[in-house]
């Protein structure tokens, strides 16, 4: 499925290159030689996946069932209390409505809760290396022990300075509107917020399901709420009102449900309404990113200029397809971000150890590299070292001069304390396993060694990649 | 330039990666999907600019028809929320047919333009629509040592001259 990954081609390479949605398709090369496995059960960020990568939500989900139920039960006992008494009543319309109403509302919150926000998957080894590199040249590259400056780009979009950070994590630069969503840790496309109601981020590509689900459920909430009130007021005439609430009682917990929820739902439609409205995100106007306040010539630069405009494009836009493709089968030599653990990043085709001591894959190819083969302290020769400054922070930001470090996975713990602080070190000298380095060890230190490493052979490429990331350090 | 024409096939089997080119994302009209096209100095000996900046800029057209907002993709969304996104089941969305053309016109663009110069362009949406990823190949054959990566260090400027050898 990447024609262009590295190194000579395989037969396979050049087909048709399928572009996945969230809907399940089969990625037409099956490696299947060893058991192949799907994107998602390697995916780095904190998300559960099920149905064998379909559904896609974020790792705290209690809220989200706490949501199910109250919806499921109010409109249960709505259905089954108050409906049979309102359509003989009044008119067999209510329960129809309610009905529709009832399953836009689930509709809309299935589909917000399992797709996928627009995740943005993270940098290839290369691409980071690549980054890194122009960083280092643009920030010059006597970056010593002290903090280098941020990382930051500008880049003016309809006459508005915008500023792209750079995520540690994911190594990228964040698109615009981009954000880092630290529960989910991923970087999500126009992030708007995190809603654990509905257990997961809401980006580009569920707003508009986010945005009809709370539209939707005001106006189931307020109908049942009306239509309780209606009842219980109709039975009271006949039997009075403790009577009715006695003939009734489920009446009674809906309108406690319905009369809490409403204010916050409506409040909640009326506040995206606005959000849609002047094309803004709940993340940018909390910030207030694009308002007066900040200056007068401050502005949004997203904003069509007019409400419908606005409107419509985040309602009825496009939709674009997800770029993480969780049920494509990985391919063995392609280099993969693999799930970090307790934030180290770990890179390898295979699914890492979730344990940090557990041999890297640069080191699986040499078991015989011991820490106690390692030269003494006070040289980083594995970038390894640096990498556990990371541990537990997947964007520390006083390991900024050991940055690159992040991106070489090998996690030499006992070596931790030994190493703060310590500038990376040239490729040249990391004990690198004999069959790898070798290819790359005549060449200096430059910042193209890793076209030596990639210059190896293929079954090494992701080996070699680590090594190679280690060259703009110095 | 390549005096001769290496063909996919053999591409594959003589060449070994030198390294890697990224095109980055242009955000100047906003978050729309467009790609630089500034012209990567690494390329420079193996491409010409003109037929580079063709490329990104069709690329780009591409991404912005995908991603119009007008009419049918009016329309689109809101058959689409009539049939509550069931219709995604049997036809595929605008974005995804023109992401298919983006990829023929890729493939064919490797093979007639690219490919002969040694060169492999990456579909982007491989890489998350951050990049473009051009590799650059070099001879595998033509420059003795195994380590051919180490007369490639000094970057793809080489590879004419290590490419000379063979060719």
């Amino acid at each position: 499925m990447t024609p262009g990954g590295g190194g000579p081609m395989k037969d396979c390479e050049y087909s048709q290159i399928s572009t996945h949605s969230s809907s399940p398709m089969e990625s037409p090369h099956k490696k299947k030689k060893i058991a192949a496995r799907r994107k998602w059960e390697v995916f780095p960020g904190r998300n559960k996946f099920f149905c064998n990568g379909r559904i896609m939500m974020a790792r705290q989900t209690g809220v989200f069932y706490l949501t199910l139920v109250l919806i499921l039960v109010t409109s249960g006992l709505f259905f089954a209390f108050d409906c049979p008494y309102l359509a003989v009543k009044i008119t067999p319309a209510i329960p129809v409505v309610g009905g529709i109403l009832f399953f836009f509302v689930m509709g809309t919150l299935l589909r917000t809760s399992f797709s996928d926000p627009g995740v943005l998957p993270r940098a290839t080894p290369d691409e980071a290396a690549d980054l890194e590199r122009q960083i280092d040249i643009a920030n010059g590259t006597s970056s010593g022990g002290y903090r280098p400056p941020p990382r930051t780009r500008e880049v003016i979009i309809n006459g508005q300075t915008v500023k792209l950070k750079y995520c540690f994590t994911c190594k990228i630069f964040r698109p615009p509107r981009a954000s880092h969503c630290s529960l989910c840790d991923n970087c999500v496309e126009r992030f708007d917020h995190h809603c654990p109601w509905v257990g997961n981020c809401v980006g580009k590509r569920n707003y508009r399901f986010f945005y009809m689900f709370i539209l939707s459920l005001s106006f189931l909430t307020v109908f049942i709420f009306a239509f309780v009130i209606t009842h219980v007021i109709l039975r009271s005439q006949q039997t009075g009102f403790l009577n009715a609430l006695k003939d009734s009682p489920a009446s009674v917990l809906e309108a406690v449900v319905c009369f809490f929820s409403v204010w916050s739902i409506v409040g909640l439609s009326g506040f995206h309404t606005y959000l849609i409205s002047s094309n803004q995100t709940t993340n940018e106007d909390i910030k207030g990113s694009w308002s007066n306040k900040r200056g007068k010539e401050n502005y949004n630069p997203y904003s069509y200029g007019n409400i419908i405009t606005n409107c419509c494009a985040a309602l009825c836009g496009p939709v674009s397809p997800s770029l993480i493709d969780r049920r494509g089968f990985i391919q063995p030599d392609t280099p993969q971000p693999a799930a970090p653990t307790n934030g180290i990043t770990m890179y390898g085709a295979t699914q890492s150890q979730s344990n940090m001591a557990a041999a890297t894959p640069l080191l699986q190819s040499e078991p015989s590299l011991t820490s106690e083969e390692l030269p003494l302290p006070g040289k980083t020769t594995l970038g390894a070292p640096c990498a556990t400054l990371s541990l537990g922070q997947p964007t520390p930001p006083s390991s900024m001069p050991n940055l690159t470090s992040e991106t070489v996975l090998t996690d030499m713990i006992p070596l931790k304390e030994e190493h703060d602080g310590h500038q990376f070190l040239t490729p040249e000298e990391a004990p690198s396993p004999p069959g790898m380095l070798s290819t790359g060890s005549p060449i200096t230190h430059s910042h193209t060694l890793h076209v030596l490493s990639l210059a190896s052979q293929d079954s090494l490429h992701e080996d070699s990649v680590r090594g190679l990331v280690k060259l703009s350090s110095v | 330039m390549a005096t001769e024409g290496h063909n996919l096939q053999e591409l594959r089997r003589s060449a070994s990666l030198a390294t890697k080119v990224f095109v980055q994302r242009d955000y100047s009209d906003g978050t729309i999907c467009q790609f630089q096209t500034k012209f990567p100095p690494e390329l420079d000996s193996r491409i010409e600019r003109q037929l580079f900046e063709e490329t990104v800029k069709t690329l780009n057209n591409f991404y912005a028809e995908a991603e119009k907002i007008g009419g049918s993709s009016y329309l689109e969304g809101c058959l689409a929320c009539a049939t509550a996104y069931f219709i995604f089941l049997c036809m595929e969305t605008h974005y995804e047919k023109v992401l298919k053309k983006i990829s023929r016109y890729i493939q064919e663009q490797n093979e007639k333009i690219f490919a002969p110069r040694g060169l492999l362009l990456t579909d982007p949406v491989e890489r998350g629509m951050r990049v473009i990823e051009i590799s650059i190949y070099e001879d595998r054959c033509s420059s003795g040592s195994a380590s051919s990566g180490s007369s490639s260090s000094s970057g793809s400027s080489s590879g004419g001259g290590g490419g000379a050898g063979g060719r």
